[in-house]
């Protein structure tokens, strides 16, 4: 079994983040890491792989600069091989472009099964895989809290608004799996050795056969006109606590009615 | 390219529309003179009189899709009839679970890009614009697409006052799926609803989050308890959602669940920006932390410098106590 396993690799959110002042997108230039909301989708193929056996994990992430810190963490994991695009023409790209993008260098790997994370932490978008499956004509199942596959089918409990669902399709297909959904492993010393050495493609829009004219800024259909700073909301009240703390949240409770 | 008519994606949940389906009809109504809804479920007749009374004239039904997950074949009805000639100019979908699967899935369908995670919307004579929350809601971003109608917008829960307009129920016209193969094969086997006794959390008067501070996931029940207490609903941070406490469906914040209830209360939450965007708009807002430099004192009405362990047992006692 081929398993995909869709990583981003962003800026630190621990760091200061900022807009660039005259696209107004994400300043993504620097360091980038691996999105810890995809540490989750690649351990779960991780294990997935395992319990199958003789299986491939494959990275795919688009990123400017031919940035590979987080695919090299994703691969320090255990991932066995990583495809990247990167190329200047990408710049600015908006999802469903993206989506366009990665579906192509998903197809090279020849899936059965491709897992993503809900959503990024950045740019948090959320609509990614689902275009991504729409583009390669699968079915998806987002939103997983447990995943398992057996006899060329994957079944998922699906996070509702109710529980969950017990939902079920065949092979090949699309799953997006919430945070929390396993305990990513840390890289072993080892795992970062070798991540050094593994297989890792870079390509171009061109590679993939995509017109630079339909993605990046040239190919956005949306944008951001203005960026401003939002209602400040003043500090109120902050209170030491002594022992009789909960006295003033009773009282807080009581000029609001709610006790 | 004016703004004539609007698609409005009707969530039915036990048989009624969800609270963001009535908001976003109420924000259609205000925005353009047609508005339909798109609904499934084989329950569209029973809700046409409420969503007509909120706006829509027309309610698209995609039909009793039996077991199927909502995503491929609503978006496939809902792109058929796009291309029959019913083409609105902007579709506005929930950002819920199903929502968000047929947004992207109608993205494709119709090779049109989607805006998301919008908390608020305003037109100016042809234009659209989407206001979104950055950086911890410090900054709002406007947005606006640049390509040709229909724009599809996907718009969190709580983001417009739902209002009754008085129309006439909306007429039902069906909507078939088309037959689609191998695509939509995923199905529900099983449904599980878990025990909630409270409020839903995007709905409820009063929330009360946990966050690491807790120390542990069994001390998530001191959440629950005063939660409950209060008739709330119980939230968490994503830290402790990532650490596997509590599922995703807990979670306020960027990744999560936007919620403005009228009292919030935090407790072992430090107000990482991830979660200040998704509670920044509550009425009031209370936490307890123990570190006094923690962000979440920043928006605090009521802060309290504390160890969660003993302000909030000493608080349910007071609570139980007054009856």
């Amino acid at each position: 079994m081929n398993v995909v396993v869709c990583v981003k690799q962003i800026p630190d959110p621990a760091a200061p983040q900022g807009l660039d002042p005259e696209t107004k997108t994400l300043v993504r230039q620097g360091k980038l890491i691996l999105d810890d909301s995809d540490a989750y989708g690649v351990e779960m193929g991780l294990q997935l792989a395992d319990q199958a056996g003789g299986d491939v994990v494959t990275l795919v992430s688009m990123a400017p600069n031919a940035e590979t810190s987080g695919l090299r963490t994703a691969l320090a994991m255990g991932a066995d091989r990583a495809i990247l695009v990167s190329d200047d023409a990408l710049q600015g790209s908006d999802a469903l472009s993206t989506a366009k993008v990665l579906a192509k260098a998903i197809a090279r790997a020849e899936p059965d099964l491709i897992i993503a994370a809900t959503e990024s932490t950045d740019g948090y978008t959320g609509t990614l895989p689902v275009q991504v499956a729409e583009l390669l004509g699968l079915p998806s199942i987002t939103f997983a809290k447990k995943v398992s596959v057996a006899d060329g089918k994957v079944t998922v409990d699906r996070q509702t608004e109710a529980g969950y669902d017990e939902v079920q399709c065949p092979l090949p297909a699309v799953v997006t799996v919430t945070a929390g959904v396993v305990e990513p492993r840390y890289p072993s010393f080892k795992g970062i050795m070798a991540a050094k050495s593994k297989p890792l493609e870079q390509l171009t829009v061109a590679d993939l056969g995509l017109d630079a004219g339909q993605v990046g800024t040239s190919g956005a259909r949306q944008e951001v006109t203005s960026v401003s700073a939002a209602d400040a909301r003043s500090a109120g009240e902050i209170i030491e606590d002594d022992g009789d703390g909960y006295e003033n949240i009773v009282r807080f409770l009581e000029q609001l009615k709610l006790v | 390219m004016s703004i004539d008519k609007i698609w409005v994606l009707a969530e039915v949940v036990d048989g009624s529309p969800t609270g963001t389906t009535l908001e976003l009809l109420t924000q259609a109504r205000a925005m353009a003179p047609t508005v339909a809804a798109v609904t499934w479920g084989g329950g569209a007749a029973s809700v046409a009189g409420t969503l007509g009374d909120f706006g829509a004239s027309t309610v698209y039904d995609a039909g009793d899709l039996s077991d199927a997950l909502p995503g491929v074949p609503v978006a496939a009805s809902m792109a058929a009839l796009i291309e029959s000639g019913e083409r609105p100019d902007v579709i506005l979908i929930p950002a819920s679970y199903d929502g968000r699967d047929i947004a992207g899935r109608l993205s494709v369908r119709i090779d049109s890009p989607v805006i998301t995670n919008v908390v608020g919307i305003t037109v100016e004579g042809d234009e659209v614009l989407s206001h979104h929350g950055l950086f911890g809601g410090a900054q709002v971003a406007t947005a606006r697409f640049t390509g040709d109608h229909p724009w599809i917008f996907v718009v969190r829960a709580k983001s417009f006052t739902a209002e009754s307009g008085g129309g006439a129920a909306a007429q039902v016209t069906p909507a078939p799926v088309p037959e689609l193969g191998s695509t939509n094969t995923a199905v529900v086997l099983a449904r599980h609803v878990e025990e909630r006794t409270g409020p839903k959390l995007d709905e409820a008067e009063v929330v009360v989050s946990g966050g690491r501070g807790l120390g542990s996931a069994e001390n998530y029940a001191l959440v629950e308890e005063l939660a409950k207490l209060l008739h709330g609903a119980a939230g968490a941070s994503r830290a402790i959602v990532d650490a596997g406490w509590v599922p995703y469906s807990h979670q306020v914040g960027q990744t999560g669940k936007t919620v403005k209830p009228t009292l919030y209360i935090a407790l072992g939450i430090s107000g990482a920006t991830q979660h200040l965007v998704g509670m920044k708009g509550s009425k009031n807002i209370v936490a307890v932390n123990k570190d006094r430099d923690a962000p979440i004192f920043s928006v605090a009405d009521l802060g309290i410098v504390g160890d969660v362990h003993k302000v909030v047992p000493k608080l349910i006692e007071a609570l139980k106590a007054h009856g």
